[in-house]
Parts: C-alpha cells; structure tokens; sequence
C-alpha cells in the first residue's frame, strides 16, 4: 500500500497538524517506508489468536464513589494561554 | 578518599550514616558539576535548591537517626516525570513553559525515600527517539568519545540520554529513566552504565507524560545493579492513581541481591543473533554466557520465534497509543499556542500541534492516526496486538525451559550524532533487542559488558519473568562481578 | 406488536419514518466516572475539575464503582444482556469541550448489551396499543466540558465541569415509526432510570438528552439515508425534530435531492434542523481499546448485589395495582408512570393502614391532589400535604367523621395551612353529625317551612326529594351525614 500526498494531508489534518504541501511530499516516502516495513505483520498467522489486553495479568480495580477532588481551580488554569473568569477562552467556535 | 562526584548511591548513604562526609557537601559537590557541564546539554533545568534542601534534611535525619534508603542522594530527574513547581516539558516546545501543579507517583516516592533532585534531565522529545537527537532543546552529547581521536560527538543513546550521558559523566550518582520500548536499556548500554526497567506496572505512570501507555514504565539508572536496586525499590510501589498499577508488595531487591546463579537457567534466544550483528557484540555475548556460568547457571538455547516481527508490531502499537496520547497538546489549558492572526479553534490546533511538535513526534503521530484511521483498524493494531500476544506466548514457552535470558543490550555500540538521523528506519532497528521485553512488559536491565574496538561501552541485556526483578539484579551483579567494568569517560567538557 | 400507521404526505404518495434513538443519561453519582471531582450541576465554572478532567500530562483514569454498578442495573431493568467482561475505548476528535482530545467510552465491547422496552402510546388510555423497542446496547462513556459562546465577541469559554461526568449512552434500535413512538419510548426510558435510580431524568439540566436518528422509506421499502441530531433535550422536541426532519427529508428527495448522511442540530425557536459544522470531518474517530485501562471484569457477587436492590419496576408495579389492588388500568397507570407518585401513593396506602381503601386512596391521589399540585404548579414531592396527613383525610372520609364535600373543604384548609386534618375538623367545626335527633329536628322545620312542596311529592313529584335533601344540609351548614339525612327525609315523608 502506498500513502499518496493527499493521503499524508488527510491523515495531517485528522492529526490536527498543520503541513504545508513540501512537508507533505518529504513525508510521504518516509511514511511509506514504514508502513511498508510495518505491512510484514500481515504475513504472521494470527487466527484463533486474541489481541493483547493487559501485559501483566492484573484486573481493572474501581474506586468508591466519594468526591475526593475538585475546588481547584487555580491549578487547573495555572498553565493556561489564556483564562478569563475563571474559563479557558478559545476562539470563538461557530456550531 | 575518591572525589564525591564519583561515588554512588549506597556509597553516598553509607558515607553520610557513617559521618564520613555531610549530604550537603555531596549536594553542592554534584550540583557544582552539573553546573560546568552544559557542553553535554544533559539537564534542562537544574535545580540546587531541591537538591540542598534534600541534603539538609538527610544531614538533619542523620542526626536523629532517621535516615530513609536514599537520604542525601542527588539524583537526576528525566523530564518526563512531572515535578511539582518545576517545568516540565518532555523535551518538546508545545510544552514549553509549563510547570505542573502536581508531582509525580515516582518522583514523590523518590522524595519521600530521602533523595533530592539537581534537576531535570533531557531526553528524546515526548520519549521518542533511540539517540537524543529529537529534543527540541538540542541534543545530549555523551561524554564518550571514540579512541580513533577524533572529536565526534557521539549519541548517549535515547531516549533517556540526558539520564545515560548525565550519570556517566558522573553529574549524578543516578537518575529516574523510561522505557517504553529501550529507552532505559539502550542508553545505559552506549555509555557503561546500569539500568532496569521493571515489570510493567511496578512503578506508577501517575505524572509521568506518557507516550505509550501500554509500553511506558519508569526505572531506575544508576553507576552499578545495586544503586539500581537500591533507587528502583524507592521508585516502585502500588498506587491506585494508576489502574494499571500492580497490587503486590515491593520486594527489598537490595537486600537480597546475589551474584550467585547457582540452580538457574539462563536462556539464549537464537533469533537474536541477526544478520550483520558486529563481531565484537556476537563475541561479549558469548563472554556474557562463559560469565553466567561461571556464577553457576546453567545455559540453554532457546527460541522466540516470534522476534523479527517485533519491532514491526511495536512501531504499530506504540505511535497508534501516542496519536492518541499527544492529542491533549492542543493550546487550549497548557504549554504552546499559536494563534494566527483571524484563526478558528482548529487551525489554532494546528498551528500550535505544527510548531509545538518536532519532526519524528509528527512522524510518529502520522503513523499512529494512520494506522487507527478509518478501515485499517483491523490490518494494523489489532494484528499488532496479536501479534503481541504471541510475542510473549514466546517468552511463556521459553520460561518453561529457562528463568532468564541474556542478550546485547543494542546491534552496536552507540553511533555519532547525525549518523543516523536521515533515515528513520535505521534508528528505529536500533531497539531490536529491547522491544521485545517491552511488549511482554518483562522485567529487563543492560549492564555494562566491555568496550569495542573504539573504547566505546558494549551492554548486556538480562530479561526476566514478570515480577522477578530479583533474578533480573542478581544475573546483573553475577556479570558486573565478572566483567570489572572500570571504564569511564576522559573529562573533555 | 401494533404497526404504526403515522405517514407523512408527499408529493409522490405516503413516506414512512424510521427513528432510532440514542439517549445520553448522565449516571447518578457523587463523583466523575474517571476522577474523584464532584457532578452536582450550576457549579462556578471550572471549580468541579480536577487535574485528570483537564487532562494534564500525565494524569490517569480509574473508574469509579458506583457508575458501573448504575449502568449494569439499567441494564437488568431492561432485562438486557450483561457483559460481565467489558472495555474502554478512546474515541478520538478534537474539541475544545474535550480536553484529552478523546472520550473515553466503549465501543467494541460494551457493559450492558441487546434488551428492550415496551411502550404505550398513551398511558392514559387502557386500550392505546403497546410496542417493543429493543435496546442495541447501554455503555459508559465521559461527557464533554462545555463551551460558552455568548460571553465575548470573539472568544469562547471553555467549562470543564461536565468533563468526565459519567453518561450512559443507551442506544435503541430503529424500531420507532412515529414522533408519538418516540416521544413515547423517551418518556418510558426516562421512568425506568427514575425507578433504578440511576438517572435524576431532569432533561433541562442536561442530565438525560437524545441524538435522533431520523430516515425516511416508502412503506415496505430498505432502510433511507439517516440524519443524526445531536443533543435533542426534551420529549416534546424529540417528537418536533422527527415531525420536521422527515418532512424536510421528504422535501428533499421529492425535489430530486439526497439525503445527505450528517450531523444537525435542532434550533427550538425556530423549530428547524439544520447541518452542524463544526462536526464535518469529525466521521474518523479513530477507535481503539484504551491502554490506560484494563478490561472491566465483573463477578457473580457484583451482578448479584445490582439484581437484589433493583426495585419494583413500572411495568410490573402497574400489573400488581390492576390485580391485587383493584385499580383501574387508567389509575394504574398514572400512578406507576413516575417513581415519585408510585412512592407517593404507597405511602399513602401504608398509612392508611388498609389495603380495602386502595381504590378511594388512589381516587383521592389522582383527582383531589393531583388537581391541586396543579393548581399550584408543584411536584409531588413538594406537595403541601403529606402521605400521613393524606390518609387521615381519607379515614376521617371512611369513618363518616367528613362527607365528601366537608373533606374538600379540609383539604383546601391543609394546603393552605400544613395542619393536620384533625385538627381542622376540631378547630372549624367541620365534623359532620349523625346525631338523629338533631337531624329530626331541622327535617321537621324544612318540611313545615315547605308544605307545599310535602304535598307535591306525596302527589307523586318524588324528584323533590332531592331539594329536601338540599335544604335539610343547607340548615345544618353542610355537616349532616348525608346517609343519615337520607333515612330520616324518607321516613318522615313516608
């Protein structure tokens, strides 16, 4: 399979990254490349077989339903690019 | 008395128990060095009054009688773990001016165990990298050079390489690392030094960036395997922050280390001799084999049929768990934004994700969202994923025959800063004989071996079964015990 | 099972709709599916997060118990499958109200799978018919922040309040074929999570909102090209968007058009639907199991204490009224059709001590309460009066104390006054008397003072009787016992 430049920018703008048309074409072989090593997995017999779940055998453990966070505002928009009023501003977003 | 700077873990706690020498000369001894070293670039941020404070408290304890494993240790932090007050930005712009609010599981136990921190170590950028050449705050240079007297600056290896460089250089006694899929492993190997990676969930990724999830653990490096035991029982430890964190006891690994391998079986896999493997790896891995024996283990080959397909798998697994991972650097509640002029929320995103990420992050995110994107779901992670599955029903099958098994730590000894960086392929073969341990979350340390012809350090990698981090330390001592690895790097910095 | 017969009129002859829908229920619990922050609603902004809603570097996932043990007994209450081996996925898109830039949900291995509910197209009507939805799956799954749009020019605010709070999506099958199935099948859902208890329902807050799934066949023909639209927060707009969206669909294909397979969202002011943008591209979600996570495994002992604390469910509840209480199917079903009346009327029941008063209990409940609360523009659980206080009105009825027109007159002075209605009685005077000889009295006096009309009746004018009746309650202000009236007028005249 072969990743074209249109395909490197979809998959760029699914990833949210901007790139310009000469980022894409020096991209596209690198990808292929890759993807062309990776595609050998194809070749492993893997019928009647489960996908990986847990490395280690280990069990998903619940917490109890106590509010134990929270009212903490200030460190949650310490780091912020932008905060008004106690919100994260961004660009106006059209719905 | 040797200089401070050259001591280790146990060597510092010792001294400072036994009134030898106060924690706060030891402190000011290594913060003075990492301070004339920035040619290495190894610390991003140094931090002396962490370290001082620390060292005062364990002078404090002493007095008391209340000193703690790692009272009066200055350790490095690798830049991964987040450090409450302190910027953390996993080597990357788009975290740029961020400082956590929170510390991290493994440094908070680290402290909490008496250590102090002299700051944070560079590293590849978001953990991604075999050579330390992705950080977007330049890269680590090792203090090794090669003895064909030229000047090359050479790869501490990555991604921990501000770590692997910063204890070689002896600006540290010993520092936190990752590894996700080497990235402890193989830079111990590139500069002679030690270091474990455990079980996957000993240590909690609480605070830790991650960058994939399902691969990522933190241990422990260090000058020796005891100052590895010593600081990994620190790091290690249940926590319920982390739903993959392991329930269990941790063990005093320390305490009970032996160099004897009297009664074990130790494991050569022959998928790993591979093709164009350098003669000087092939033959320290046979000194390794002569030396297990010698500590009384029993040797057998066995077969991991499912090795080559490895790395493949891992390069599916680890970029799909970080697009996913990486998603959250978006400019809205932290680190980087950019906002060109009239841009709507997207484009902010990626604007910033654009300028904040550097060339192989973006190379891996492309894959990651490549690989889960619509239709190749199937084809790519899952077979992946069952592919894994095999993988480590190729370690269950060997541990019917075997308790460890030993390999080389890396295909080569570590290679000049730039060597590798134009093909990404290249770099990545780079982690073939540690991704493995990786995908089957198996305990797996490197320690020093000898060096190649070019007076560069050649490592030896011992894979245990999970939770015998024990096994893993003593089949590492037996081989320190033999190997004398005296090495070190000529100060030219 | 009955066939709706609801057909939209097009130009080229009768369109049949298909609707599925997929309820979003925020799950009831103190704290986040993946975080200990709190989820009480009207918060500041950002006080309800913690550094995991934020999605901070390296800040981890762990599942809170109660939220699971939620989602498994709607399950149960709607006898479905439960999936005793589950997992997380990470559904991947970029928003600005999802900070992880991924929900955690569950796609390829939900907790609650295939179950159904039976609805009634009018409740109120014992003959309306009764149709099965089936359930395709319940899974659990993180809400969004929210985004404000309002509150500057060019800038929108980010609250991660909601971040993290823990929903059911509780899809149905696209076995609804009108917009009375689906209004009737959200008001159903809606009780049943009410009764477990794992839903406050309150669709103005957000709590519980649908995505309709809305395509348009002739009858008889394959599934049409469906629309989705998102966030739909009432039964009367659920109905509205199936009313518009069919006929718009309808229109669009008789004018030569395509439907066009997307996102729109519904705009109540001007009741129409229209393609929302900011979902466009957001089709490639990018699945995968969460390697945060390991799968959810549940054993016999949880699956056992979920099944033991469910309660009486409304379908079953509304059987036992009909058959062991004697209600009618009407009075049945009004009483079981929410949780809060159901509890209310057992109350009542339990203090009127006797399961023979079920009948006048319910009637009073219905009519005399109900139209009250009414009135009052109160819910049941703020009613002014009591269970207690209601069943001492309706003893007080069964032991001749008050006639039906003097407990009216108590129950207007409870409302008013909280008291109990004993105390009315006492203080007012309202008891009714059965004193006979005072009765005697006062039927002497009426018929003397009306001779005339004494005569009429004995003539054979016997519909007097009633204005007798009338003037002998009148004299004694109301408080006669009418039973006792009615003997004595007879025996005097006869």
């Amino acid at each position: 399979m072969s990743v074209d430049i249109p395909t490197v920018k979809k998959i760029a703008s699914l990833a949210r990254i901007a790139m310009t048309d000469q980022e894409a074409e020096a991209l596209a072989p690198e990808l292929n490349n890759i993807l062309g090593w990776i595609e050998q997995l194809g070749e492993v017999d893997t019928a009647n077989v489960e996908p990986m779940t847990a490395v280690i055998p280990n069990h998903l453990r619940l917490r109890e339903d106590i509010v134990t966070d929270g009212n903490v505002r200030d460190r949650v928009l310490a780091n912020a690019p932008q905060a008004e009023h106690g919100f994260f501003a961004v660009p106006k977003v059209i719905e | 008395m040797a200089e401070l700077t050259d001591l280790g873990i146990a060597a510092i706690r010792d001294g400072v128990r036994d009134g030898e020498f106060s924690a706060r000369e030891v402190a000011q001894a290594f913060i003075d060095r990492v301070a004339a070293a920035k040619a290495l670039n190894a610390f991003l941020v140094e931090t002396p009054d962490h370290a001082l404070k620390a060292a005062d408290a364990a002078d404090a304890a002493r007095a008391s009688g209340d000193l703690k494993p790692m009272s009066g240790v200055p350790i490095g932090m690798k830049d991964l773990f987040c450090t409450e007050g302190v910027p953390t930005t996993a080597a990357s712009g788009i975290l740029a001016g961020f400082t956590p609010t929170y510390e991290s599981t493994v440094s908070a136990n680290l402290w909490a165990a008496g250590a102090g921190m002299l700051g944070k170590l560079n590293l590849d950028q978001f953990a991604m990298g075999s050579s330390n050449e992705t950080s977007a705050f330049g890269n680590v240079i090792s203090p090794w050079r090669r003895n064909d007297g030229g000047n090359a600056a050479l790869a501490p290896g990555g991604s921990s390489g501000g770590s692997s460089s910063a204890i070689s250089a002896r600006l540290c006694p010993a520092a936190t690392g990752t590894d996700t899929g080497g990235s402890i492993r193989q830079p111990a190997a590139f500069v002679g030094i030690s270091g474990i990676k455990p079980t996957y969930g000993r240590c909690s990724r609480w605070g830790v960036v991650a960058f994939a999830s399902s691969l990522d653990q933190a241990g422990a490096m260090a000058h020796d395997v005891t100052d590895c035991a010593i600081m990994l029982g620190a790091m290690a430890g249940f926590d319920p922050k982390d739903s993959t964190s392991l329930d269990l006891p941790v063990p005093d690994w320390a305490g009970s280390l032996s160099g004897s391998l009297k009664g074990k079986t130790v494991g050569i896999p022959k998928e790993y001799r591979v093709d164009g493997m350098p003669a000087e790896i092939e033959m320290l891995w046979e000194q390794g084999i002569a030396w297990l024996k010698d500590a009384g283990a029993e040797v057998v080959e066995v077969s991991l049929p499912h090795t080559r397909y490895a790395l493949p798998a891992y390069y599916i697994i680890a970029p799909a768990e970080a697009s996913s991972n990486l998603a959250r650097y978006d400019g809205v509640r932290y680190g980087l934004r950019d906002l060109p002029d009239g841009a709507g929320l997207q484009d902010m995103y990626a604007a910033t994700r654009a300028a904040g990420f550097g060339p192989e992050v973006k190379r891996r995110i492309m894959i990651g969202t490549y690989v889960l994107s619509a239709g190749f779901y199937d084809a790519y992670y899952n077979q992946a994923q069952k592919v894994r599955a095999l993988i480590a029903r190729d370690f269950e099958a060997a541990w019917e025959r075997c308790d460890l098994l030993l390999t080389p730590t890396a295909p080569s000894a570590a290679f000049a800063l730039g060597e590798k960086q134009a093909d990404p392929l290249a770099m990545y073969l780079n982690d073939v004989f540690t991704v493995p341990a990786s995908l089957a979350g198996l305990p797996a340390m490197s320690v020093p071996g000898g060096l190649d012809a070019q007076g560069l350090p050649l490592g030896l990698q011992i894979i245990g079964k999970p939770l015998d981090e024990q096994g893993v330390l003593d089949a590492g001592l037996a081989i320190e015990q033999r190997a004398g690895f005296s090495a070190r790097p000529e100060q030219w910095w | 099972m009955t066939e709706s017969t609801y057909r939209i009129q097009g130009a080229t002859g009768e369109w049949e709709v298909v609707i599925g829908l997929e309820v979003h229920a925020q799950v009831t619990s103190q704290a986040k599916l993946f975080s200990g922050a709190a989820t009480a609603f009207g918060a500041e902004p950002n006080t309800q997060v913690s550094l995991i809603d934020a999605a901070m570097p390296g800040m981890l996932p762990v599942p809170n118990k109660e939220c699971i043990r939620q989602a498994v007994r709607t399950g149960m209450a709607i006898e479905a499958q439960i999936n005793k081996w589950s997992r997380f996925d990470r559904k991947n898109y970029f928003y600005a109200d999802l900070p992880q830039g991924y929900q955690i949900s569950q796609l390829y291995h939900p907790l609650v799978g295939e179950g159904a509910i039976e609805v009634t197209l009018d409740e109120k009507d014992p003959d309306s018919p009764t149709k099965r939805i089936g359930i395709e799956r319940i899974h659990v799954e993180q809400d969004a922040g929210k985004l404000m749009h309002d509150q500057h020019p060019t800038r929108s605010y980010v609250d991660l309040n909601r971040s993290g709070v823990a929903l059911m999506e509780i899809v149905s099958r696209p076995d609804m074929r009108s917009p009375a199935e689906a209004g009737a099948y959200v008001k159903k859902l809606r009780s049943i999570l009410r009764y477990v208890g794992s839903c406050d329902g309150n669709m103005e807050e957000g709590s519980m909102r649908a995505d309709v799934n809305v395509s348009v066949r002739k009858p008889g023909e394959p599934f049409g090209t469906r629309t989705e639209t998102k966030n739909v927060n009432s039964v009367r707009f659920v109905m509205a968007v199936v009313e518009i969206e069919a006929r718009r669909q309808v229109d669009v294909i008789e004018d030569g058009g395509k439907v066009v397979q997307e996102t729109r969202l519904y705009d109540p002011d001007r009741n129409e639907t229209r393609s929302m943008r900011s979902k466009e591209d957001a089709h490639d979600y990018r699945y995968f199991p969460d390697p945060d996570l390991l799968p959810l495994e549940l054993d016999d002992a949880f699956l056992e204490e979920c099944r033991a604390s469910l309660p009486e469910l409304p379908d079953a509840k509304r059987k036992r009224y009909e058959g062991e209480l004697g209600l009618t199917a009407y009075a049945a079903a009004v009483l079981t059709a929410e949780a809060e009346t159901a509890r209310w009327y057992e109350a009542l029941l339990d203090a009127c001590g006797d399961a023979g008063m079920a009948k006048a209990a319910s009637n009073w409940l219905i009519s005399d309460l109900f139209g009250a609360l009414n009135r009052l523009g109160k819910d049941i659980d703020d009613s002014p009066v009591s269970p207690r206080q209601g069943a001492e009105l309706l003893k007080l009825v069964a032991d001749g104390t008050l006639s039906g027109s003097l407990a009216k007159q108590v129950f207007e002075i409870m409302l008013e006054t909280g008291d109990d209605p004993a105390k009315i009685v006492e203080e007012k005077g309202l008891k009714q008397t059965s004193d006979t000889g005072a009765i005697e009295e006062v039927i002497a006096k009426v018929l003397a003072d009306n001779a005339d009309k004494v005569e009429q009746y004995k003539g054979g004018k016997e519909a007097l009787f009633g204005f007798f009746v009338g003037q002998t309650m009148k004299a004694m202000a109301g408080k006669a016992n009418p039973q006792v009236v009615n003997e004595l007028l007879r025996k005097a005249l006869s």
